[in-house]
């Protein structure tokens, strides 16, 4: 189907509009921008204006990224609020909370707000890049699975769901313990275990696209492959793609502190994970330090809650069914259900 | 018998994959794991058995198809090597006698956690907007956003450290004989009760949820309201007609995350100190002791794909769709 390909792309294949597609497409103007949704200029069709506008206007939404922003302040200020380097070891061992130390001290003198602080850095770095580089990943996979079907879209699938089978902790275990450790090992263990999920909800929901009217037209004048997955079908998928990459963020802070935890990260950086490594090395909570213990928990809980939240935010602004509890009762949407 | 077919093809291919990664994983990493393992345990080993070593991880000069072939021969006959920390144990016997620990804990969570996450979610859904229906989710989606280790540890603090409930660690306690007496088992069981509360904890939630989707579906059906107007009794309506059909996804659930019993429980075990094949694992993975680490990961791959398999078994017998198609 691809075999003939256009000499030209971008401005005469502005004539095939798709009904919902992004505004780059709709628009005559020579097409700019990326597909994202934050584009929306005025030609813009009304349902993705609705998605931003519906989420500035949600409260979830905004008490979640009211939080995220908090913590993402603190990251980027961490040099400014705790100068020096925050693992340092001093003689003010195992301290209560005091107003010199918000967060008392851990057993071998480290302030454990300025390692709460720190530590945000690494484990929102990590986070962000698992999420977005899995995503991606998720989408590349999705789409070609979708797009071009028969045998590469069995091929694909046959790869995503052995790596989905394959249990994914004792992997991550296994490819920990065989790379040289490192904050690079960390993040690329966490995108092989965690790609495969995002392909299989991110390719169920490019096939429904792929069948619609406006893709046969895009394949019949001629567009080429990578135009039509990229600009037909992905700006289609926005809210979906979207849910993927919170859960998937959440994921790789997750598996980042488990990993971690068990003493496979690279244990010279501070992060939430290592902070819980060594609170359970050092004996923490045996000698009732809990101080040393609690922050970082408490941080990783509350950016997953706040990511949770504008997940549901946007469920519940793409998916009407959800926002009233009172309606009418549906049989479940299978897409949603598979998001989950 | 087409769809079987197909899904023991599929699970035999994942396998490979494992068996395959297992092989290229330490002949194909920067650094060498090989010499590391050597240095720590020369003192002990005979020389033949250093040579099965080379052999299994690769540090030998054959061609690599030829250590392929050789290697998935040794797979199939059950053959992985001597494990390096409890040297000169098989990896076989090691891993044989931490199993049944990890299928306790791991079985006895799974099953609270599926019938009473069920029960909760029939009920949640029965009484749309009630008390169960609108308290528990949130406070679960809550519990459910701490990571899993950190909730275990706290619970260990609070109910082995502050309270003195709870051992703190292990399965039983010192001194003791792993025996069938009644002071083994309920000594065992006492050690069982923490490490599986919080695996419940965590896991409930998906299956309340899970269940309440299905189950309002369910509830919209025509049958339910004909059962309505004939006058049958709410909880007969509810179990027997509502509730029977809405369990196949949670069935579907039930057998998968049966597969991951084996290897899921690995930061249980690693917070309780429980003496399974995932802290077996983890233990593997400090003392270098890779003949272990990849017989272990094997055999809990092993165990994903056989339950996988039977569920997909069950579900032909459970859902006539599957057979008709």
């Amino acid at each position: 189907m691809t075999t003939y390909i256009h000499p030209s792309p971008s401005a005469a294949d502005a004539v095939v509009e798709s009904p919902t597609a992004a505004p780059a497409t709709g628009a005559p103007a020579p097409a700019t921008g990326a597909p994202a949704p934050g584009v929306a200029s005025a030609p813009a069709p009304k349902p993705r204006q609705g998605l931003i506008h519906g989420l500035l206007t949600n409260p979830k939404a905004m008490v979640g990224a009211a939080i995220l922003l908090v913590f993402i302040a603190l990251a980027l200020l961490a040099p400014v609020l705790f100068p020096g380097d925050p693992s340092r070891i001093t003689d003010m061992a195992s301290l209560e909370p005091s107003a010199e130390h918000w967060l008392g001290t851990t057993a071998k003198g480290q302030d454990v707000m300025a390692l709460t602080v720190h530590g945000a850095r690494s484990s929102l770095l990590v986070g962000l890049t698992v999420g977005f580089a899995s995503t991606l990943v998720g989408i590349l996979v999705g789409l070609a699975s979708a797009y071009f079907g028969k045998f590469i879209d069995e091929a694909l699938s046959l790869i995503t769901n052995v790596f989905l089978l394959l249990p994914g902790l004792p992997l991550l275990v296994i490819l920990a313990a065989f790379l040289p450790p490192g904050l690079g090992t960390v993040i690329l263990v966490l995108i092989v275990t965690g790609w495969a999920g995002s392909a299989r909800v991110l390719r169920s929901q490019a096939l429904s696209i792929r069948s619609k009217d406006f893709v046969a037209a895009a394949v019949v004048s001629g567009e080429r492959a990578g135009r039509i997955m990229f600009r037909e079908i992905l700006p289609n998928m926005a809210s979906i793609v979207m849910g993927t990459l919170l859960a998937c963020v959440i994921y790789g802070i997750g598996a980042q502190a488990g990993l971690e935890f068990l003493g496979l990260g690279d244990v010279s950086t501070v992060s939430w994970g290592n902070n819980l490594f060594w609170a359970g090395n050092e004996g923490a909570l045996m000698t009732g330090s809990w101080w040393v213990f609690v922050p970082s928990g408490v941080c990783i809980a509350l950016v997953a809650f706040a990511l949770a939240l504008i997940n549901y935010a946007v469920d519940e602004v793409t998916n009407p069914r959800l926002r009233k509890i009172k309606a009418a009762v549906t049989p479940a949407n299978p897409e949603r259900s598979a998001a989950k | 018998m087409r769809f079987i077919l197909r899904r023991l093809g599929f699970y035999l291919i994942a396998f490979w994959v494992s068996i395959t990664l297992n092989f290229l994983l330490p002949r194909f990493m920067p650094g060498d794991p090989v010499s590391r393992m050597f240095a720590r345990s020369a003192g002990q080993m005979q020389p033949e058995q250093i040579e099965a070593l080379r052999k299994l991880l690769g540090v030998d000069d054959r061609p690599i198809w030829e250590q392929y072939a050789d290697y998935l021969y040794n797979i199939v006959t059950g053959n992985m090597g001597v494990s390096i920390t409890r040297f000169p144990t098989p990896v076989t016997e090691v891993i044989a006698s931490q199993i049944g620990w990890t299928l306790l804990l791991g079985g006895t969570a799974l099953v609270i956690a599926a019938v009473v996450g069920n029960l909760l979610g029939i009920l949640a859904a029965w009484r749309r907007g009630g008390a169960i229906d609108s308290a528990l989710p949130p406070l679960l989606v809550f519990i459910g956003s701490f990571p899993y280790f950190w909730l275990a540890m706290g619970a260990l603090y609070l109910f082995g450290v502050i309270l003195g409930w709870s051992p703190l660690r292990h399965a039983f306690s010192d001194g003791l004989e792993p025996a069938f007496t009644w002071e083994f088992i309920s000594d065992a069981g006492a050690h069982l009760v923490l490490p599986a509360l919080t695996i419940v904890l965590v896991s409930i939630g998906g299956w309340m949820l899970g269940m309440r989707n299905t189950m309002i579906a369910t509830n919209a059906e025509d049958y339910i309201t004909m059962a309505e107007a004939k006058g049958l009794k709410p909880g007969r309506i509810m179990f027997r007609y509502a509730a029977r059909n809405a369990m196949l996804p949670s069935a579907t659930a039930f057998g998968m995350s049966l597969g991951f019993v084996v290897g899921g429980a690995l930061l249980t075990e690693v917070v309780f100190a429980y003496p399974g094949v995932g802290y077996q694992l983890l233990n593997a993975v400090q003392g270098l002791d890779y003949p272990l680490m990849q017989g272990l990961f094997l055999t809990i791959t092993a165990a994903v794909l056989l339950a996988n398999f039977l569920v997909d078994i069950l579900y032909v017998r459970l859902d006539p769709r599957v057979r008709a198609s």
